[in-house]
This record gives structure tokens, C-alpha cells and sequence, in this order.
């Protein structure tokens, strides 16, 4: 009986999870900024109302809105829910993750982005269409890297499926590797550049000349709002999930085992926090870079891939 | 630390040489170049101590001292204050851009790592993985003295492509006889004065020291 409960719940539990905790890291890493900038914060829990407000306000809606802008809030938010339930987050033995490896997940983000460009353009304002070009630029060099330093990943493991990733990586001695550790420099960068933080974007502004994301979703209000921005903290937690995953799984529930449960969610907690402390203090040290500059970024990201797999070849 | 352990840290040392051989690549200050010119003469230096402790041969250690002292501390150091006298604070001009010398520098990695893959079946050391790394640590510099036009920038590719030669010496043959390589050690400290000279000698002759000008062999119609 236990048996056959398991997968569905170790599957909701995930989805739950995925859904509650990536508020949860967004307000921490605003703590964390708040603290380092020596201001007082609004607390862990204030992206839960900041949501919980949008969703009671009213959707406003441009005269010449097509169903692509009516529809791109549910399209970004259902594949970035169904991103979460493929990733391992806190078992290998999640039930959806044979459904799709890790290339289908890139292709799953890249229709969410897709999308969110389109309806940018939708509406026919200027800055929406300047932030669907920008982000189509980004996204454009991004993901060929991001590719790259998965497939390095992959290859070290000899296996495209995250979970199965996730279980050699932890069932095996640790070795020093220099291919995982490029794949990993190169996945930092992407990931930066992705969730639109600091080199490339700044989430926490609307400033015109600058902002990305943040143009693209400039003319939505209300419920739509609401879930363009939980499913962009989603983002950040499932890239900070796919890291994890490949590069420091130790901890991670492993198959039929409910007893490691706990201990992989307060594992992974801790982890997230770190990554929360790396992200504030590289915003910290950083400056936004030129727009100009974000090519060279991600072409340095793609340098660190390519020299990851190459060191695969060459060293291992 | 054992074997194994030794290979795994002079392929991450032999990384970390072939990383710093592209930040030379893509560095535009001419000072960062500097900093990761001594970073890879300190990361050469580590990976012949750690050959030297594998191997059980002693005399690595001294070759690594030497390293030390030479690539890490007086030649960044000679460079310094040169660039400081001859007054250079503008970033370095490149032929081709960036990311393509990125993609050449890519190119030159997987074909040296073709040309030495019959070696790397012949040997049994435990650095012969890394002689690829060197073989194209070699052409990076080189490719770095051909893209670069100003001297002072071509010179630090010269020194990065020796560093390259050194290191492919390390993990082909565990290293030269020592009386060779303190020949080398002289040689290249010997060259970088003689460098020195010369660029106060290009410089007062041509008011530049961009090598372009040196092509101009006629006088200006």
C-alpha cells in the first residue's frame, strides 16, 4: 500500500515545495540585502503578500490585448510549475523526472520565455518590445551555454536524466574534477544572467534604459501579475535546484527512503541560504554591466562550458 | 596524499594554466594581464611541485622554486615597473575581438589535443594527460603575441608561451635536466631586460610602441 502512495506523494510534496519555498528564497535574499546595505527589512514572508495582494486587485487589461497576453501568465506559470515537478529537489525517486531529462527542462523554459516575449510585443508598447528583444538576446546566448555545461555534466555521469545525475554524483567517491568545476562557473554565470540578477539585470529596479525582465511584464496588473512573479521566483529556485542537482547533490533523499526525508529538507535549506549569502554578495561586489557587455559575459560562460567538456576529454 | 590524488590535483593545476592562458587571452587591462601572467606562473609552479612529489624526483622542487621566484615575483615585477616608466595606462588593442580569439583559442585546444593523443597512448606517467594542456598553453601564447600589437603585451604572450614549453617538459619527461633549465631561467631573465631596452629604444625611435609603426620601412611620401 505504502508502496503505491509513495510516488504520488513524494510528487506532491515536491510541488508543494517548490511552490512555498521559492517566495521563501526571494525574501531571504532581500533580508540579506537589506541587512547588507545596512536597512531594515519587510521580513522572509513579505513576497507571500506582496502575491497575496496582487491576486486581490483588479486585472486591468490594454483595449488591443490578444488571448496570447491573456494567456502567457498561465503558459509561464504551468511550465515553470511543471519544471519543478521533473526537478530533484529533495529526492532522486520523483516519479515525473523519467517523463523528461534535463535537455526537455531547457526546451520547457525556453517556451515559458517564449511566450513571455511574445505577449511583451503583444501589446505593442515600446518598452515591452525592447525587453523581448533584449531578453530574446540574452536567452539567445544563454542557452547554448547553458547546454554546453550541461552536457558536461551529463557526461561525467553518463546520463542526461537529473535524477540519475543526482544519484552517481552522490553513490560515488568524491574526485576532484576540473570539468564539474567549469560546468559549475559557467552554470553561475547562466544562471545569473537567466533570472535577470546583477551583472546583467537588476530585478529591483524600473528604470527604463536598463530593465529586462521587468519591460516585458510592464503592462500586467492584478492575478496575471501575480503569477508572472511567483513563476519568476520559481525560476530562481529551480535553477538554484538544477545546481544543486548536478554539482552538490550530497544529502538529497534517495530512493524508497522516507526516513532521509528531513534531513534533505533541512540540507536543503541550508544549501538555498548559501546561495541566497552567494547571490547577495555578488550583487554587492558587482555593478550592472553595459548591455553591450552582457554578449562577452555569456561568451565567457560559454568559454567555461567548452573548456569544462574539453578537460573532460583531455584530463579524465 | 597518494598517486591518484596527485593526478587529480595536477589535472585541476593543468585546468587552472589552460584558464589562466584564455584570461590572458581576454584580459584588456594591461595590469590584470600582469596579475594573471603571476597566477599562472604560480599555479606552473605548484603543479611541478606536486609532479615532483609523485615522481619522487627532487629535483622538480628546485625547477619549482625557481618558477616561483622567477614567473611568480621578478618578472611580473620587471614588467611592473617598465610598464610604470614607459607610462602605459591604456587598455590593450587586439586585431580580432574577443569572443572570436575566444573561439580560435577553443579551436587551437581540441587540435593540440588531437595532435598529442598518439603520445598520450605511449606514456605511463601520470601527467601525460596534461601534455595537451601544455601543447596548447604553448599556442595560446602564441596566439596572443600575433593578435596583440602593442610590444609590452607581445612580450607577456612570449613569457605565457614559455611557461607553456616548461610546463609541457614537467608532464612529457617529468621535467629537463636541471642545468637546462637553469640555462632557460637565465635566458628568459637575460631576455626580459634585453625586452626592457628595447621598448625604450622602439618608443623614443617611433613615439609609439604599437609594432604597427615599425612596418612603415619607407620614409612618408
Amino acid at each position: 500500500m505504502t508502496k503505491d502512495i509513495y510516488p504520488i506523494l513524494i510528487e506532491s510534496l515536491q510541488v508543494v515545495t517548490v511552490l512555498v519555498a521559492s517566495p521563501l528564497l526571494v525574501g531571504w535574499i532581500r533580508v540579506l540585502k537589506c541587512w547588507s546595505q545596512g536597512r531594515s527589512s519587510a521580513g522572509v514572508f513579505q513576497p507571500f503578500r506582496d502575491i497575496s495582494k496582487l491576486f486581490i486587485k483588479e486585472t486591468v487589461l490594454a483595449e488591443n490585448a490578444s488571448w496570447i497576453f491573456r494567456a502567457t501568465p498561465y503558459i509561464v506559470f504551468g511550465a515553470t510549475v511543471m519544471a519543478g515537478a521533473i526537478i530533484p529537489v529533495i529526492s532522486v525517486d520523483l516519479p515525473l523526472s523519467a517523463t523528461a531529462d534535463i535537455i526537455a527542462l531547457v526546451a520547457l523554459f525556453a517556451i515559458a520565455r517564449f511566450f513571455l516575449a511574445l505577449a511583451g510585443m503583444d501589446i505593442g508598447t515600446a518598452f515591452g518590445g525592447m525587453g523581448s528583444s533584449r531578453e530574446m538576446m540574452v536567452s539567445s546566448l544563454a542557452e547554448p551555454a547553458m547546454l554546453m555545461s550541461i552536457f558536461t555534466v551529463s557526461l561525467v555521469n553518463s546520463s542526461t536524466s537529473l535524477s540519475q545525475m543526482a544519484l552517481v554524483l552522490t553513490s560515488n567517491p568524491i574526485v576532484l574534477r576540473p570539468s564539474l568545476a567549469f560546468a559549475l562557473l559557467a552554470f553561475v554565470l547562466i544562471a545569473l544572467a537567466e533570472n535577470g540578477r546583477i551583472p546583467v539585470d537588476n530585478p529591483a529596479t524600473h528604470l527604463e534604459l536598463t530593465m529586462i525582465h521587468e519591460a516585458m511584464i510592464l503592462e500586467y496588473s492584478g492575478r496575471h501579475l501575480a503569477l508572472l512573479e511567483w513563476a519568476n521566483m520559481m525560476k530562481l529556485f529551480l535553477f538554484a535546484a538544477i545546481g544543486i542537482a548536478c554539482f552538490f547533490p550530497w544529502g538529497i533523499a534517495l530512493k524508497d527512503n522516507i526516513g532521509m526525508l528531513p534531513a534533505a529538507f533541512i540540507l536543503l535549506a541550508f544549501k538555498l541560504a548559501l546561495i541566497g549569502v552567494f547571490i547577495v554578495v555578488a550583487e554587492t561586489v558587482l555593478a550592472k554591466m553595459r548591455i553591450f557587455r552582457v554578449p562577452e559575459f555569456l561568451g565567457s560562460a560559454f568559454l567555461f562550458a567548452t573548456l569544462g567538456m574539453l578537460s573532460y576529454f583531455i584530463l579524465e | 596524499m597518494n598517486v591518484s590524488f596527485a593526478a587529480q590535483l595536477n589535472s585541476v593545476l593543468a585546468a587552472l594554466i589552460l584558464l589562466t592562458a584564455f584570461g590572458l587571452l581576454a584580459q584588456r587591462r594591461i595590469y590584470g594581464l600582469l596579475h594573471i601572467f603571476a597566477l599562472q606562473g604560480f599555479f606552473l609552479s605548484v603543479s611541478t611541485a606536486v609532479v615532483g612529489y609523485s615522481a619522487g624526483l627532487h629535483h622538480l622542487y628546485i625547477s619549482a622554486l625557481l618558477t616561483l621566484t622567477l614567473k611568480v615575483i621578478v618578472l611580473p615585477y620587471i614588467l611592473y615597473v617598465l610598464i610604470h616608466r614607459l607610462r602605459i595606462h591604456k587598455e590593450v588593442e587586439e586585431v580580432v575581438n574577443i569572443p572570436t580569439t575566444m573561439l580560435i583559442g577553443i579551436a587551437l585546444v581540441i587540435y593540440s589535443y588531437h595532435l598529442t593523443a598518439p603520445i598520450r597512448e605511449l606514456s605511463d606517467f601520470i601527467t601525460r594527460s596534461t601534455l595537451a594542456v601544455a601543447l596548447a598553453t604553448v599556442m595560446l601564447g602564441l596566439l596572443m603575441m600575433i593578435i596583440r600589437k602593442k610590444a609590452v603585451t607581445q612580450i607577456i604572450g612570449f613569457l605565457a608561451l614559455e611557461n607553456g614549453l616548461f610546463f609541457a617538459a614537467t608532464s612529457a619527461t617529468y621535467g629537463m635536466p636541471l642545468v637546462v633549465e637553469l640555462g632557460v631561467a637565465l635566458d628568459i631573465l637575460i631576455a626580459a631586460f634585453i625586452f626592457g631596452i628595447f621598448f625604450f629604444q622602439i618608443r623614443t625611435t617611433f613615439d609609439t610602441l604599437d609594432l604597427k609603426a615599425m612596418e612603415k620601412l619607407k620614409e612618408e611620401e
